[in-house]
């Protein structure tokens, strides 16, 4: 599917090309169906540059790293430190100590919640203190938090979506008050595509004293992200949406809050020294990465965050700009379908959920499966945020930097195809 | 991929005709089972009479949200195991979970399962098998509460897996 049948506005230049760097979209399906793969937002593919990096690591510097004194030890170390970097200077973090390695996104804000229990000081979540988080989050923004406040005898907090799919603010003032330690909010909703006033939420809770956690698995691979312009205390996002393997995720930390946390797993790699009675722990990033580390993966994450500063965040954000407004347009050329979240392409990601009145998401994806088209059906770890809009489960379609118009009309030749096949509308 | 192997007329039918739908009167055991990675839902009520090698599936009603599938699929259950005695009706069950996992591999038997040979399909499509037994899980469960001297007070949720 390398015909582009329009040009839009804002479309990456050599899109042909950009395709050519993932060997998978080449592939086709059952009955000879070329891929069409709008799941992006599920996880995104991975270009040559990133397997070919995994690859000749595995094949010529495989070690552990920091522990093996060998020269092969000293060149893990540096792939797997070079991916620490590469991270660092992508997010335009002060300090590439400040990034930690984990093994995805939820791991990076469950190390958080567990943190801010058993922190001493300012930074304790205790009984009577509240979380805020949003009724948009994905699952793991929601239940690292839930078990917080459970456990901590704090409360949990949210903030409501309006009809029109955008985050309420009108009770901002009563939600963000003295007891608020933590606001926990996704910057692009993986299910409406919103994208949320992250700097001014960070602001105002910064003005009572909380620390703020962004959860960029949605923002990192569409846009580009500044930790530093973002307001927040910490970011996280993960590898496998940003062109980067599974098994690593990121999370971004000021030095000064990282710094007044407890350890969060103990083991090797994380102490300055062990004795039987009791330990001391090693400084940022190392005190919160026990264990031997995903040295592969963060090879694998340095490449995939290289090859997306290449193309440039600016870029790749108007060409999701662009996909996602022409998609828009063409699923509102399908009658029955409404699209559930902001209507306009500007306030969103590149995600699209949908419903098609009297088909099943299964369904519609099963159909669409048959025509080599793969899109997500369910609930995608979003149920509050479904239920916010009195429905079950959803069909989502997402695109990424690889995506053409020519996908999306393929798109909207199977939903009608769906339609017919089911006979409804 | 055939997907008129899995989307066989009598799925359809029942999709859009379900019978036996509806929560009723009365019961001894109602259960509520998820598939959690769909969001798939089914709440499901069992009411039994008899006991032993002599009780009989009185009657078995639902309130199933959810695809075409899984929603045809309880829809073909309560006619197969309604007015069976559970001896039966447990038979049924398995000869239904044995063509599930064959993985298309199994030659189903029309006179245990009637309608429920068109499934037969879904067998071959890995990712929706769940949803075909989501409300014969439930089933199962409830009439294993049953049968265990639980009373009908509805129970948690359950995950089909
Ligand atoms: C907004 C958002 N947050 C968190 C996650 C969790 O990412 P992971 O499953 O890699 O931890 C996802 C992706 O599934 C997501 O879309």
């Amino acid at each position: 599917m390398t015909v582009e049948t329009v040009h839009l506005p804002g479309l990456l230049d050599g899109l042909d090309v950009i395709r050519d760097d993932f060997p998978i979209l080449s592939r086709t399906l059952a009955d000879g169906h070329p891929l069409v793969y709008l799941d992006s937002a599920n996880t995104s593919q991975k270009p040559q540059v990133v397997i070919d990096a995994m690859v000749d690591h595995l094949e010529r510097h495989n070690a552990n790293v920091a522990r093996a004194m060998h020269q092969l030890g000293a060149e893990s170390t540096a792939g797997f430190e070079g991916g620490r970097d590469k991270v660092a200077a992508f997010l335009n973090a002060p300090s590439r100590e400040e990034v930690i390695f984990t093994k995805n996104a939820s791991e990076a804000i469950n190390l958080v919640a567990n943190t801010l229990a058993w922190a001493r000081g300012p930074l304790q979540v205790g009984e009577g203190d509240e979380v805020l988080v949003t009724e948009m989050e994905h699952h793991s923004n929601i239940v690292p938090w839930q078990l917080l406040t459970e456990r901590t005898g704090a409360r949990l907090r949210w903030f409501g979506i309006t009809d029109d799919g955008l985050l309420d603010l009108s009770d901002i003032d009563e939600l963000i008050n003295e007891r608020t330690k933590v606001v926990s909010l996704t910057w692009v909703s993986n299910m409406l595509g919103t994208v949320n006033p992250v700097a001014e939420i960070a602001r105002r809770a910064h003005e009572v004293g909380a620390v703020v956690l962004l959860d960029a698995a949605q923002a990192v691979p569409q846009m580009p992200v500044d930790v530093q312009a973002s307001g927040a205390d910490f970011v996280v996002f993960t590898g496998h949406k940003v062109t980067g393997p599974t098994g690593i995720g990121v999370l971004w930390g000021r030095r000064e809050v990282l710094e007044q946390l407890p350890p969060f797993l103990g083991g090797g790699e994380m102490i300055a020294t062990v004795s039987m009675e009791r330990s001391t722990y090693a400084g940022i990033p190392h005190r919160f990465e026990a264990g031997t580390p995903p040295i592969v993966e963060a090879v694998g994450l340095g490449a995939a965050v290289d090859y997306l500063a290449a193309i440039g965040m600016h870029n790749v954000r108007a060409h999701e700009e662009a996909i996602t407004r022409y998609a828009l347009e063409g699923l509102a050329t399908v009658s029955g379908l409404t699209v559930l979240g902001p209507q306009q392409a500007e306030q969103r990601g590149g995600a699209i959920s949908f419903e098609i009145e009297g088909i099943h998401p299964h369904d519609v994806s099963q159909v669409l499966d048959s025509r080599g088209i793969a899109v997500r059906a369910g609930h995608h770890c979003a149920k509050p945020a479904h239920k916010r809009f009195g429905v079950q489960s959803s069909t989502r379609m997402s695109s990424y930097l690889y995506t053409t118009p020519g996908e999306i009309d393929a798109l909207v030749d199977g939903l009608e195809y769906t339609k017919k096949y089911f006979r409804a509308g | 991929m055939d997907l008129d192997a899995l989307y066989q007329e009598i799925i359809l039918d029942h999709y859009k005709n379900p019978h036996h739908a509806g929560l009723r009167d009365p019961f001894e055991a109602e259960v509520h089972h998820v598939n959690p990675t769909c969001g798939d839902e089914v709440t499901l009520r069992v009411h039994l009479s008899g006991a032993g090698a002599d009780a009989v599936v009185e009657d078995v009603s639902y309130d199933a949200e959810g695809c075409s599938i899984s929603q045809a699929a309880a829809s073909v259950m309560t006619d197969l195991v309604i007015g069976r005695s559970l001896t039966d009706a447990l038979a049924v069950h398995e000869s239904f979970l044995t063509l599930m996992q064959g993985r298309g591999g199994v030659e189903p038997d029309e006179d245990v399962l009637e309608d429920a040979i068109a499934f037969a399909g879904v067998a071959k499509f890995p990712a929706r098998v769940k949803c075909a037994l989501l409300s014969w899980m439930a089933w199962k469960d409830a009439t294993a509460r049953i049968v265990a001297g639980e009373t009908a007070v509805p129970t948690e949720t359950e995950e089909t897996r």
